[in-house]
């Protein structure tokens, strides 16, 4: 069973959803992503989505376009980014890692030989934002062959026709992008998440996780009860953003990303047993 | 003489033959192994819709007339023929002649993607505009045909373009246009299309993307190039009038490549035409300042197509550079591409130093300011034409006017304005 399954199996056992903070590789260099990532399981994190930096994000809003900027200018590669998650891999062996990017940095790197090396390196997962199903045949065979999730993103504006053939090659979670918009802009109304996921829900039976636009520990509260899943990306990468001191770490931002990230995953876990209302 | 535009397409209008090479693209919107459809799920539904609206319109005789009569009323075509007699002589070599695209309504070739697009919007439903624009050209006429039709037009343009394309700017505000400044990467026509991508994908039901260039995902590449083609099948009619044959060669510049394929195309199948897009090599090829994707670019994928990219060893996208802000893109259209790749269009580089020669030389010999864009393909007419026999015919497109480049020239001329 791949990590990714067992984690969401468990959590089921547990009657709780995930939560899935995102971190940006080498962001805002590389020791301080390194740290962040190595302290994330600890502080709550149940799986971990690391941005591989792009010039040209295009589903991304400033905040991330900026990570991005900030990684690639500390000089983050595909190569750099895989070596992080193998030396967390070393000292975590359970804690599903899922990285997120967009497709030509892959294509520069082979994409069987990008696979071997993920595989290699201990990744789990992969998004990749501008690849949809028409062009997923690119990427399916040789992330199969290297037993690599390929998490498929459902948007607003999937219909349940097109739904079907986008579920039909996504394995180890759906990702509902829950907002028609860019990351870090605007959040979902519980009302709409509440008519989007059962709509999902008949079309598969994988996990389905919530992202875009969640945001404070309220909203990823009210996802876990809804979803089995929260992405929280931007909001936590302005905390680091707020911390830097021309652009650099300084003693306390590690803690403090981290912090966040327990403040989410209190309300995570806690949600299914408190009736709290949606934020 | 007059013509009208039915009577120059009409016998342009023939089947395609089945071996030609003007099919593409494939129903996955690829032309060999570029193209394709590489965009967030958000998007895709919109682009199969668009793509539906797309092939309902062109098999509908009402849309094309429709769109005629807009071509020829307002636009101003059929754009006329020039034998540039003074440069020809100057050149001393093959016969050199104008497309004088530059004498469209908004004075560059754009309009004609423009004209057909917002039909095609208003068809869809879709109430608001964006674009994205490098020159302002394009930028300039969206606002145009969005003035026409009332609707609220949103541009996106580079912050580094904003600046040295100021009279462009102000033309796109005249006519009511917002224009966003987009200050992200380098600040030119890439960030400004990534922008343009983040505003659809954030108003998807009631916005459509009017896409400048013959790029972005299926259908824009064949879309463009179709309302383009318009160009083309103008130019082989008039010149067959004119000289009562077709053309040796057919000279364009390439940033997306919009001007280029518009009049490549309708000459596709026709072996013994040459077709020479010219790249801007900015301040040399061997530089790391240039636009040069099919010279100095490898395959790869942005903004949703498969083509070729300027980008480093690791998949990251490079800035480019060139004068002309309209050529100031790191790719070109997918077609191109695959044209390069089966060799039935060469690709050149001419430099910022050559083009700014070739822009006076036009503006002195002939009368016309053309747009730096354009200069490009002159430049490089002036190393062909000499070259080639006196009996020997150049086809060039003279796709856009220069007043908006004239603070530029000034600038490296060392002119006050």
């Amino acid at each position: 069973m791949s990590r990714i399954a067992a984690r969401f199996d468990a959590l089921r056992a547990q009657n709780r959803g995930a939560l899935i903070p995102f971190l940006e590789a080498f962001d805002p260099d590389r020791a301080t992503s390194a740290a962040i990532l190595r302290g994330m399981p600890a502080a709550g994190a149940d799986l971990i989505e690391i941005g591989m930096p792009f010039t040209d994000p295009m589903a991304d809003g400033p905040t991330i376009q900026a990570a991005g900027r900030r990684g690639l200018l500390a000089g983050a590669t595909l190569a750099g980014t895989l070596e992080m998650v193998a030396e967390f891999r070393a000292h975590d062996p359970a804690t599903p890692i899922i990285l997120m990017g967009y497709l030509n940095p892959l294509l520069a790197h082979g994409i069987p030989r990008f696979c071997d090396d993920a595989a290699i390196a201990g990744v789990d997962g992969l998004i990749v934002v501008d690849l949809p199903s028409e062009e997923a045949a690119l990427l399916a065979p040789d992330a199969a062959r290297n037993g690599i999730d390929i998490i498929r993103l459902v948007a607003p504006t999937t219909s349940d026709a097109r739904l079907r053939q986008v579920l039909a090659g996504c394995s180890g979670f759906v990702y509902y992008v829950s907002i028609t918009g860019i990351t870090g802009t605007r959040s979902a109304s519980s009302e709409d998440l509440a008519a989007a996921i059962p709509r999902i829900r008949r079309a598969t039976d994988l996990p389905i996780a919530i992202g875009f636009g969640v945001k404070t520990p309220a909203q990823a509260a009210a996802v876990a009860r809804l979803a089995d899943g929260a992405v929280v990306a931007s909001s936590l990468i302005e905390t680091l953003a707020a911390d830097l001191v021309d652009g650099r770490a300084v003693p306390g931002t590690v803690e403090k990303f981290l912090g966040q990230i327990q403040a989410l995953a209190n309300a995570v876990r806690t949600a299914r047993h408190t009736n709290s209302e949606a934020a | 003489m007059t013509w009208s535009i039915q009577e120059l397409t009409l016998d342009q209008n023939f089947a395609p033959l089945p071996n030609s090479l003007r099919h593409g693209p494939t129903t996955s919107g690829r032309f060999g192994d570029y193209g394709g459809r590489f965009v967030a799920e958000t998007l895709m539904p919109l682009i199969l819709e668009l793509e539906q609206a797309w092939e309902a319109a062109r098999a509908d005789p009402g849309f094309q007339a429709e769109l005629d009569t807009y071509l020829k009323d307002y636009v101003g075509r059929p754009s006329p023929l020039w034998f540039a007699r003074r440069l020809t002589a100057h050149f001393g070599g093959a016969k050199i002649y104008f497309k004088r695209e530059e004498l469209n309504h908004t004075g560059a070739h754009k309009v004609n993607s423009c004209m057909g697009q917002i039909l095609l919007a208003q068809r869809m439903g879709k109430t608001r505009i964006i674009a994205e624009t490098g020159a302002g050209q394009h930028g300039v006429a969206t606002a145009t045909v969005c003035a026409l039709m009332g609707l609220p037009c949103v541009v996106y343009m580079g912050a580094v373009d904003v600046e040295r394309q100021q009279p462009n700017v102000f033309r796109m505000k005249l006519l009511g246009a917002e224009v966003i400044a987009v200050s992200s990467g380098a600040g030119t026509l890439k960030d400004a299309m990534n922008e343009a991508m983040r505003d659809w994908v954030a108003n998807v039901r009631d916005t459509y993307y009017l896409i400048g260039t013959v790029a972005g995902p299926h259908p824009y590449p064949a879309m463009v190039r179709d309302f383009q083609c318009v160009i083309g099948n103008e130019a082989r009619a008039q010149l067959h009038q004119a000289e009562g044959r077709l053309p040796d060669a057919v000279v364009a510049a390439v940033g997306g490549g919009s001007n280029a394929m518009g009049i490549f195309h309708p000459f596709l199948d026709d072996p013994d035409v040459r077709l020479i897009g010219v790249e801007a090599a900015g301040k040399g090829l061997d530089t790391h300042e240039h636009a040069a994707s099919i010279e100095r670019g490898r395959p790869g994928v942005l903004h949703g197509n498969r083509t070729y990219l300027l980008q480093d060893g690791d998949g990251q996208i490079e800035e480019a550079h060139s004068i002309s802000a309209g050529l100031d893109y790191p790719g070109i259209g997918p077609e191109h591409a695959w044209l390069n790749d089966i060799g039935r269009a060469e690709y050149v580089g001419i430099t910022d130093d050559e083009a700014l020669a070739a822009f006076h030389l036009c503006t002195r010999m002939e009368g016309i300011i053309p747009a730096l864009e354009c200069a490009h393909a002159l430049a490089y007419i002036g190393k062909l034409a000499p070259t080639m026999d006196a009996d020997k015919i150049i086809l060039m497109n003279l796709s856009g006017r220069g007043d908006k480049d004239i603070a530029t020239v000034a600038k490296h001329s060392g002119a006050a304005l």
